[in-house]
């Protein structure tokens, strides 16, 4: 297959020329690129002349099999685009739907809502600094963060009875109330996790061998971050202030306090930093919210025939049985407008949006997912011209690209 | 969140037409002036950060007039200000104007288009398939695609290791 350079430079061609100009192939599969992606790096020893991505190895057609199942079935899927925080994608899909139906959440499921997707932001930094760390060699730092991120899997664990592909949410509220077992887990790990995330900046802030490897490497000014549509901690990194949670309150997030994070140095280093700082800011919002939480139903109610009624009311109602027959049958469920909307969230690696085309019947027309990674990964090359081959770990665990999001 | 359209907007594009759902403001443009009403966006009303590039295929779409719909979803850097605009093309003539000169982010989106709906942009640097092979013939985006496939995957080439 033939590849050609995305953004030749004069410099490039005329570095072709050159005999001692080699090419070499990076992936599919390579240790550090954790999942499944190829590069091809045209070398002038180490130095990286330019990097040639070929992605689509997992691509799955996730946005096909989008218009054939129903708006509470997708989310099954949604789960396994970003598998390392799939809470944040459950939430981004019926918040969309929810959104085009014209569904408003009840107070408490807000909060729920809130908590999870603050813990699996934690979740997705935890993995991915821990992931920069181990690339560039410091294996002790991602075991602390791992350690971690097992009691977030836990929680979840305890809250839905999955601990991976959780498919949490459902149109209209969640399929499981947060209960005070999951409550007091989330207490416990808050106190516990403030001295981990000490350790974890103790470990690698300062480290040496670290920050030479981090600092300088793959610089993002301000103007390239919004010209390639960098968004999350990415953009944050490089000066760009916009954070959808600050600026576009969705959920909880107008009542909690809490801070957006930004460096303007915009190299691997202050990513790493960003993402750090964020999982402190995003802890904060998770003690808040879990002190506060509302009562009253999780679920919108059952007379506006939206969301899945609980088993009992099924069993032992009849507005239960009917509520339930209706949502599941085949176009006799929700009133779904002809019309198209766009929702975007704040997601761990960055905007997280889901375009969906809706025409009266209870399957997405569209189900287009705005994926943060494929947006992040396109400025791959751009990032690494100039820097050496052992430059490429350290761009890539920074950029945090997750090959099923970015292939879907 | 999204913004009503810019005042002076009509004033400069007399053709595009501007609705509202859920709070998400609407444009639509026509195709010839898509490039146009971009550096306006991005120069005189700071919409300087393309969120989204995609596409629509409206083939079955009830009461729909034309078969493909484009989707770029502008957004502010400094905001989470947010415009949504549309344009709509019909085959044979699937051509579209490439906004990789106003925003280099818009390269891969473009490619992916191209990839799953065969539009083809015009004035793009590096026109080519990125989620499926080079040697994949259909757009399975597209609503005449069937979901199963039409037997590519059967029917690709096997390499042995004795030929690789």
């Amino acid at each position: 297959m033939p590849l050609v350079a995305a953004q030749s430079t004069a410099d490039i061609a005329h570095n072709d020329l050159r005999d001692y100009v080699w090419t070499m192939n990076f992936g599919p599969q390579h240790p550090a690129t954790h999942t499944t992606l190829r590069l091809v790096l045209k070398l002038d020893g180490e130095r990286v002349l330019d990097a040639m991505p070929d992605i689509g190895y997992l691509h799955s057609g996730f946005e096909k099999i989008g218009e054939h199942l129903d708006y509470n079935q997708y989310v099954t899927v949604t789960d396994r685009m970003n598998y390392i925080s799939p809470m944040a994608n459950n939430v981004a899909w019926h918040m969309a739907v929810e959104k085009l139906l014209g569904i408003e959440l009840t107070p408490r499921a807000v909060y729920i809502r809130t908590i999870i997707c603050e813990l699996a932001r934690i979740s997705d930094h935890l993995l991915s600094t821990g992931a920069i760390g181990l690339d560039v060699g410091a294996f002790t730092f991602f075991l602390y963060a791992f350690y971690q991120r097992e009691k977030i899997y836990d929680i979840f664990e305890t809250l839905c009875g999955a601990r991976f592909t959780n498919s949490y949410t459902r149109v209209g509220g969640s399929s499981h109330d947060i209960t005070p077992l999951v409550v007091e887990k989330i207490r416990a790990f808050c106190q516990d996790f403030p001295k981990t995330i000490d350790d974890m900046e103790r470990l690698l802030n300062r480290n040496r061998i670290f920050v030479d490897r981090t600092k300088g490497v793959g610089l993002l000014s301000r103007e390239d971050a919004v010209n390639f549509s960098a968004t999350g901690p990415v953009a944050r990194a490089s000066g760009v202030t916009r954070d959808l949670r600050k600026d576009e309150p969705y959920l909880a997030y107008a009542d909690l306090d809490f801070n957006v994070p930004c460096m303007k140095t915009g190299d691997c280093y202050a990513r790493y930093l960003v993402r750090m700082v964020e999982m402190r800011e995003s802890l904060k919002l998770v003690q808040q919210a879990i002190e506060n939480i509302p009562s009253g139903p999780f679920n919108v109610g059952i007379d506006e025939r939206t969301a899945l009624p609980s088993k009992q009311q099924v069993y032992q109602t009849i507005e239960g049985t009917i509520s339930h027959f209706e949502l599941v049958m085949a176009n006799r469920g929700f009133e779904v407008p002809q019309e198209e909307v766009y929702c975007a969230t704040e997601a761990p690696n960055g905007e997280l949006g889901f375009y969906v085309v809706g025409d009266g019947s209870d399957v997405a027309y569209r189900a287009r997912c705005r994926p943060p990674s494929f947006i992040n990964f396109a400025m791959f090359p751009h990032l690494i011209r100039g820097h050496t081959l052992s430059d490429i770990v350290a761009v890539l665990g920074s950029l945090n690209i997750i090959a099923a999001e970015l292939d879907r | 969140m999204s913004v009503p359209a810019p005042p002076d907007l009509n004033e400069r594009f007399p053709c595009v037409t501007c609705s509202e759902f859920r709070g998400d403001t609407r444009l639509v443009v026509p195709r010839d002036d898509l490039v146009a009403l971009f550096k306006f966006l991005r120069d005189e009303h700071h919409f300087d950060l393309l969120v989204d590039l995609t596409c629509v295929d409206y083939l079955k779409y009830r009461g729909a007039e034309n078969r493909f719909g484009l989707i770029y979803i502008v957004g502010d850097s400094r905001s989470a200000a947010r415009l949504t605009v549309r344009t709509f093309v019909n085959e044979p003539d699937t051509v579209v104007p490439s906004v990789t000169s106003l925003w280099r982010g818009a390269n891969w989106l473009e490619r992916e288009v191209w990839d799953l709906f065969g539009i083809t942009f015009d004035g793009h640097p590096d026109h080519r398939r990125i989620l499926l092979p080079e040697e994949f013939t259909a757009h399975p985006l597209r609503k005449d695609y069937p979901l199963q496939g039409l037997g590519e995957r059967h029917n690709f080439p096997t390499i042995t290791r004795g030929e690789a």
